[in-house]
């Protein structure tokens, strides 16, 4: 028996949130909201914030050390750096890493472990995780006559999608992504794209990328990042076809980055 | 150094002012042969249209290597996206001006019905029309492309004028029907050119600006 999960309904919005890691200013006053089951594109050169803005979300940052924000972030209203346990902010908000990173265990135990960690210990419960994640990240066919199987038998594009089952094992509302497809082929790059926007039917995520056209194929809405700075957020057709701001083109086009 | 896609757009862009070369002096020597009563000159527009259309199908195809090699993203899609459309108009000016060939040849078995004023006006204007569309293309100057379009009215009015001036001798005398038709034919020819030219004065606005303008002069 599959249980639907619950559908995302949080709203974020991000208020002149600036970052600094010591000295060095890594965001400056960004604003802006991340919508309840949208795909929001952030793309920007090496250096323009895009992974400080991504890790923000989820309070990763301050497990850098000499980490300073001002400004505001607030889920549903309430403050993600105040109101918020952190370990509770990223049970509800997810992350996909860059490179797949199963954990040395069965495909079944990587998408439980999570869950299990937290406390779950009921059988069926963990069953119905297991089958719902993986259904969830497109891994299910291929995996089910294999879960007691290690999960590093599994090729680069199904660990990168049994990574993303890991992380809604943990039944999170918003699911960051930061460079998920940077190490697969054109087909598994493909598999994990087509993941995400079946997601967004229940999930809400945030996708950073260095891959422009990835976020042209998958974004509603995406957002230019340049040295700390937010220069643009717009509909995606619009900041493929007509950026309002000469810098976005020229990114996007590839002059500069 | 310059970026070898770069390269290819600027080359792209060079053939595509040559093609509005040929075009436009298409008209003008469509024009001539009316005007001056040469059969052979309307011949040789009928024949060297066929240049024109084989370079339609080059640039088409140039456009779709480059948009499935380059997969170009804002300002470089809207320049592939617009070279695309404005080769379909200048294709279309070579038609019109093949056209206006062909009723010179037929007008050309008979006597001159009147002097001929409104439509060598009306070919200088449209001329000038797509000759402005191509130089606001070359120097992605919005403000110019703009102003073409409202250049129109001017053809279109001149055109309505051609109309009732023949209609009062096709009413007058039934022998004048066939010419009268022809340069009727003609004016329409000339009038479809200058919107050819507002066709590609505007995707030169929106290359620039990013957003249309098309359909909207006659709320401004």
């Amino acid at each position: 028996m599959v249980v639907t999960a619950r559908v995302a309904t949080a709203q974020i919005d991000v208020q002149d949130w600036s970052v600094w890691y010591g000295a060095v200013p890594a965001l400056r006053a960004v604003n802006l909201d991340i919508r309840p089951r949208e795909i929001l594109g952030i793309i920007g050169p090496a250096q323009s914030g895009k992974t400080s803005f991504l890790q923000s979300l989820n309070r990763m940052t301050e497990l850098v050390p000499a980490f300073r924000c001002a400004g505001r972030i607030t889920l549903d209203g309430k403050d993600l750096y105040r109101d918020f346990d952190s370990q509770d902010v990223r049970y509800r908000i997810g992350m996909v890493f860059a490179l797949p990173l199963p954990l040395p265990l069965s495909i079944r135990e990587n998408v439980t472990y999570g869950p299990r960690l937290r406390g779950e210990r009921t059988r069926t419960r963990l069953e119905e995780l297991t089958e719902r994640s993986l259904r969830a990240a497109s891994l299910w066919e291929e995996a089910k006559d294999r879960l007691d199987r290690p999960a590093m038998t599994l090729s680069g594009g199904q660990q990168q999608r049994l990574c993303i089952a890991r992380t809604l094992a943990m039944e999170p509302e918003i699911v960051l992504f930061d460079e998920p497809c940077s190490g697969l082929d054109p087909i598994s790059t493909a598999k994990v794209e087509d993941t995400m926007v079946q997601l967004k039917s229940r999930y809400t995520i945030v996708l950073v990328t260095n891959n422009t056209k990835q976020a042209a194929r998958v974004s509603d809405r995406v957002a230019f990042f340049l040295m700390g700075e937010l220069v643009e957020l717009d509909r995606t057709d619009v900041i493929f076809t007509a950026p309002r701001d000469p810098r976005t083109n020229d990114y996007v086009t590839g002059r500069v980055g | 150094m310059e970026r070898r896609f770069d390269e290819e757009l600027k080359h792209l862009k060079e053939r595509l002012v040559g093609m509005a070369g040929m075009a436009e002096q298409s008209i003008g020597r469509a024009i001539k042969a009316l005007v001056d009563r040469q059969a052979a000159l309307a011949q040789a527009v009928i024949q060297d249209d066929v240049a024109i259309n084989q370079l339609e199908v080059e640039i088409e195809d140039t456009c779709l290597g480059l948009l499935a090699r380059y997969q170009p993203e804002a300002k470089d899609l809207r320049f592939i996206a617009m070279i695309f459309k404005i080769v379909n108009d200048l294709e279309r000016v070579g038609d019109q001006a093949v056209n206006v060939s062909e009723r010179t040849l037929d007008l050309l078995k008979e006597p001159l019905l009147k002097p001929l004023i409104d439509i060598p006006k009306m070919a200088v204007l449209a001329q000038q029309m797509l000759k402005d569309a191509l130089d606001a293309f070359v120097n992605q100057d919005a403000e110019l492309a703009r102003a073409i379009c409202r250049r129109d009215d001017e053809v279109d009015h001149l055109n309505d004028q051609v109309y009732h001036e023949l209609l009062v001798y096709m009413t007058q005398d039934p022998k004048t029907i066939t010419r009268a038709v022809d340069l009727i034919l003609i004016g329409r020819h000339l009038e479809r050119i200058a919107d050819h030219a507002t066709n590609i004065a505007e995707d030169v606005y929106y290359l620039v600006r990013g957003h249309t303008i098309k359909h909207r002069l006659a709320g401004e």
